[in-house]
């Protein structure tokens, strides 16, 4: 594992080591090793198939894990069923949001809500964070913008109060200017001190929002540099996906 | 009789068809909808429902009313008990995979069918209703337990509609149904919905036999009939759409019944069977089912 001097000074929120996941008889990740610092955004980045999505569904229970540990504050949460682990305190925004599309925006956040028993203040606090949604709450969240519908997948992920945050390419087919609002929301978030898992593809989304970096290649976790070393030598980006 | 009184007649007896047919289909439309299960043993909970109804009165003795009551509680509690431990013995096992549950519940339609056998035997029973008021018509006389079984079987589709739509039970069954596995990472315990639900399906099949045992007679062998009209209702209605069924539903009770008055039960079946064609062919998701995502 490669950590940095100062990342060693935070406490973990979130602490992989050894992860192996298959897919039936395919491997996938080949004992995958990250630390989540408290309050920080982690950045997964990497190639398509690289592992980054795995890496977030094995967290969830929703991939079955081979070996290896996922500890959350040292509890571990690889032998809990998938349904417990929300309940632990991980939130998740699955990638191409996955809403209940048939059910309304209020319906959605119920959902979120329900999960570990959140009231009024957690809604309140959520719909203050996307005033937008607060226009929207009996509207078919299927009807949303494709903007609005990312925004809904982080709000009902927030409903949980989440000690760890799971991103998984939110800005992934948004028009630039939604993609501008939701890097804001992961920055507010980092400044209310929610530790965050990101998922990315874009170069320019990791570099204005995360702290860390951990390049993901064939299952396994190469490389976690800052972001500050990566801004001023971004020859890593090229060498691990091939674009600068 | 005159036209017009002949029609009001059959028109009650397919409305009558129609209310247990409505509460059958719906319990095989849920569990489908959610579970992606076709449950090819629903008729036989159906029937369970019945002889129980029979054994449940006929061991209570006394008024009749009271021995129905309690059958209306104890009986769809029984079969839903009975439901619940089959889902956790063999579909749970199966993971829930779509053609394996199939088979197996095949198999489970054969061992509720050869137990009852055994047990209950090969004979028809009668099932007293609770009351035996007529109501009368100007031109005939109508049973008034035929009419209680309409409302109550209006009053439980509604009673269904208004938990699958405004509570939290509802809300987590839908959301299993839309995307188990989202619903999982939102701490839903899928695997307990699921069991749930094909409780709940089987519970509502009980209780439609049991409404109709007073009518019909309990018989091992009484299941096979709701089974592929249940279907028939589903496939027109649309699989997990409350209101289809309950449309479908009525429309078939209702031509079954004058159809069946003014012509022959064997049309009915024909024009029944014919529109089930028709839906598969020229809109397969059914008339208020939503097209596959």
């Amino acid at each position: 594992m490669t950590e940095t001097n100062k990342a060693e000074t935070k406490p973990e929120a979130l602490v992989i080591s050894g992860l192996d996941c298959f897919y039936g008889e395919v491997q996938v990740l080949y004992g995958l090793d990250l630390v989540l610092n408290k309050g920080e955004v982690l950045c997964l980045f990497g190639r398509n198939g690289a592992g980054k999505t795995t890496t977030l569904k094995a967290i969830m229970g929703l991939v079955p894990v081979r070996a290896g540990s996922i500890r959350l504050d040292g509890q571990e949460l690889t032998g809990l069923p998938a349904h417990e682990v929300p309940k632990a305190g991980v939130a998740y925004v699955p990638q191409g949001r996955r809403l209940f599309a048939e059910m309304t925006v209020a319906e959605n956040i119920e959902i979120g809500l329900m999960a570990r028993g959140k009231g009024k203040a957690t809604r309140e606090n959520v719909l203050n964070l996307f005033p937008l949604l607060r226009q929207r709450l009996r509207q078919r969240s299927g009807t949303l913008s494709g903007g609005e519908q990312q925004m809904l997948a982080m709000a009902r992920a927030l409903c949980l109060e989440p000690r760890v945050l799971l991103l998984d390419e939110p800005t992934e087919g948004l028009m630039p200017s939604m993609i501008a609002r939701i890097r804001e929301t992961v920055a507010k978030l980092r400044g209310m001190g929610v530790s965050t898992i990101l998922v990315e593809q874009r170069v320019d989304a990791v570099l204005s929002v995360a702290d860390r970096v951990c390049f993901i290649e064939n299952g396994r976790n190469r490389e976690t540099v800052d972001v500050e070393q990566l801004r001023a030598d971004p020859s890593a980006v090229r060498r691990y996906v091939g674009v600068g | 009789m005159a036209f017009g009184p002949h029609l009001l007649l059959a028109a009650l007896e397919g409305l009558v068809t129609s209310a247990v047919l409505a509460l059958t289909a719906l319990g095989l439309s849920l569990v489908f909808g959610v579970m992606r299960v076709v449950n090819v043993a629903h008729g036989e909970f159906f029937m369970l429902g019945a002889v129980l109804a029979w054994a449940i009165t006929t061991a209570i003795g006394g008024h009749p009313a009271l021995g129905f009551l309690a059958a209306l509680v104890i009986a769809p509690l029984i079969v839903g008990a009975i439901a619940l431990v089959a889902e956790q013995l063999v579909l749970r096992r199966l993971n829930y995979n779509p053609e394996a549950t199939i088979v197996a519940t095949i198999g489970m339609l054969y061992i509720i069918q050869q137990l009852a056998l055994t047990f209950y035997g090969p004979e028809a029973r009668p099932v007293e209703p609770p009351f035996s008021y007529r109501i009368l018509l100007p031109w005939f006389g109508y049973s008034g337990y035929k009419l209680s079984v309409i409302a109550a079987s209006a009053l439980l589709l509604v009673a269904t509609w208004l938990v699958l739509t405004r509570t939290k039970i509802g809300l987590v069954m839908r959301a299993t149904q839309y995307d188990s596995e989202t619903a999982q990472a939102f701490g839903i315990p899928v695997d307990r919905v699921y069991g749930g639900v094909f409780a709940l399906g089987a519970m509502l099949a009980a209780v439609a036999a049991v409404l109709i045992v007073p009518i019909s007679q309990a018989h091992y062998l009484m299941g096979q009939d709701p089974l592929l009209l249940s279907f028939i209702v589903v496939i027109i209605g649309g699989l997990g759409s409350l209101r289809g069924t309950v449309v479908a539903a009525v429309l078939i009770g209702l031509s079954d019944g004058i159809i069946s008055m003014f012509f022959s039960p064997t049309l009915a079946k024909i024009i029944a069977t014919l529109l089930v064609a028709m839906v598969l062919v020229f809109r397969p998701q059914g008339l208020f089912g939503t097209a596959s995502r």
